[in-house]
C-alpha cells in the first residue's frame, strides 16, 4: 500500500454519498409525468428481483441449501408472513439442509 | 403514529438487515484484514460507505495501490445504481418534510433500506428511515468488527445461512404485491429469468453486477412503464403494503 488509506476512504465515501444525495436533494417536487412515474414505480420490483434470483443460490456452501432457502422465501412470503419471519425463516431452512447435506 | 413509534417500528424491520448485513460485513472484515487494514480503518470504512460491492472492490484498489482517481470511477459505476433508487425515493417524500431530512436519509439508501422503505404505504417517515437506518448501520459495522478481529467468531455455517437473510427479505417484500398485481408479478418473473439469463450470455457475463442491475431496471422497467402505465396517485403503491 503506497498511497493514503484515509484519502482511499474519504473518496469513497464522498462519491457513494454524493450519488444518493444528488437525486433526493434535486427532485423536490412530485414528478407528474405518467411514464417517469410509472418507471420510478417498478424499479423497486426489478431491481430487488435481479439482485435476488439468482443470486440467492450461489451465497450458501451448496446450491441445493440456497434452493431450500429461496423456496422457503418464496412460499413464507406468498402466504402473507413478514419481513422478518421470512428471513429468518429462510436462513434456518439453508441451516437446517447444510446440516443434512 | 407519533416520532418515538416510528422510529421503533423503524428498527423492527430493520432486524433483517441487520442480520445480514452481519454475516456479509463479517465477510469484508475477514478480507479487510487480508488486505492489511487495521481493525480501525476497516470499521471507519463500513460506517462511512455503507455498502457491500463497493467496499469489496475497494480492497481490491487499495491493495493495488491504485490512483484516487481509480477509485472514484469504480465506486461511480458499481454504487450508480443507488442514483436510480434516490429518484424513486425523492417521490416518497412529502414536499412539506424539512429539507434536511433528505441529507440524513441519503446516507442510508442501500439496496435493503431502500427495499423496506420504498414498499412502505404512503410518504416516507424520516424517524422511520432513521430507526432502520441505525440499526442495519450497527449490523454492517460490528460484522465487519467481528470479522477482522477474529475470523473464527462465527462458525461457517452460521455464515452461509445468515448470507440468504437479506434475499429472504427482498422475496418479502415483492412476492405480496406479485400476488395481488398480475403486471408486477410478469414484470418480476421477467426481471428474475433476465437475471438468470444474464450470467450466461458470453461478453454481457462479463459486466459488474452493479451495471447489471441498472440496465435491466432500465430497461424492463422502463417496458413495462410503456405498456402499463400506473394509475394516478399513490392508490396503488398505498394498497401494496404490508
Amino acid at each position: 500500500m503506497s498511497g493514503n488509506i484515509y484519502i482511499y476512504v474519504l473518496v469513497m465515501a464522498v462519491v457513494t454519498y454524493l450519488i444518493r444525495l444528488i437525486p433526493l436533494t434535486l427532485i423536490r417536487k412530485e414528478i407528474k409525468n405518467n411514464y417517469i412515474k410509472s418507471f420510478l414505480y417498478y424499479v423497486p420490483f426489478v431491481t430487488l428481483a435481479v439482485m435476488t434470483f439468482p443470486a440467492i443460490l450461489y451465497g450458501t456452501e451448496s446450491m441445493i441449501s440456497g434452493l431450500a432457502g429461496f423456496i422457503t422465501a418464496l412460499v413464507l412470503a406468498y402466504a402473507g408472513q413478514s419481513l422478518i419471519v421470512v428471513s429468518v425463516l429462510s436462513c434456518l431452512a439453508v441451516f437446517i439442509v447444510e446440516l443434512i447435506v | 403514529m407519533d416520532r418515538k413509534q416510528c422510529i421503533i417500528n423503524g428498527i423492527r424491520d430493520g432486524i433483517p438487515i441487520c442480520l445480514g448485513y452481519i454475516a456479509v460485513s463479517f465477510t469484508f472484515g475477514i478480507m479487510a484484514k487480508n488486505a492489511g487494514l487495521t481493525v480501525f480503518q476497516a470499521v471507519l470504512i463500513s460506517a462511512t460507505n455503507l455498502t457491500s460491492a463497493g467496499q469489496f472492490a475497494a480492497l481490491g484498489i487499495i491493495g493495488a495501490s491504485s490512483s484516487y482517481l481509480e477509485m472514484a470511477f469504480t465506486q461511480l459505476i458499481i454504487n450508480l445504481r443507488y442514483c436510480l433508487m434516490s429518484c424513486s425515493l425523492s417521490q416518497k417524500f412529502d414536499e412539506k418534510t424539512r429539507f434536511f431530512h433528505r441529507f440524513f436519509v441519503a446516507y442510508g439508501v442501500t439496496d435493503e433500506i431502500f427495499a423496506v422503505t420504498v414498499s412502505r404505504p404512503g410518504r416516507l417517515r424520516p424517524p422511520y428511515s432513521y430507526g432502520m437506518i441505525a440499526i442495519s448501520t450497527f449490523g454492517w459495522t460490528l460484522g465487519t468488527f467481528l470479522g477482522i478481529v477474529s475470523g473464527s467468531i462465527l462458525p461457517e455455517r452460521v455464515i452461509s445461512a445468515l448470507s440468504v437473510a437479506l434475499y429472504g427479505m427482498f422475496i418479502a417484500i415483492i412476492i405480496p404485491p406479485a400476488k395481488k398485481d398480475k403486471v408486477i408479478r410478469g414484470i418480476v418473473l421477467i426481471s428474475m429469468l433476465a437475471s438468470l439469463a444474464f450470467g450466461y450470455i458470453p461478453v454481457i457475463r462479463d459486466i459488474s453486477s452493479g451495471f447489471k442491475i441498472i440496465i435491466l431496471t432500465v430497461i424492463i422497467a422502463g417496458i413495462a412503464a410503456a405498456l402499463f402505465p400506473v394509475k394516478d396517485d399513490g392508490e396503488d403503491r398505498a394498497a401494496e403494503g404490508s
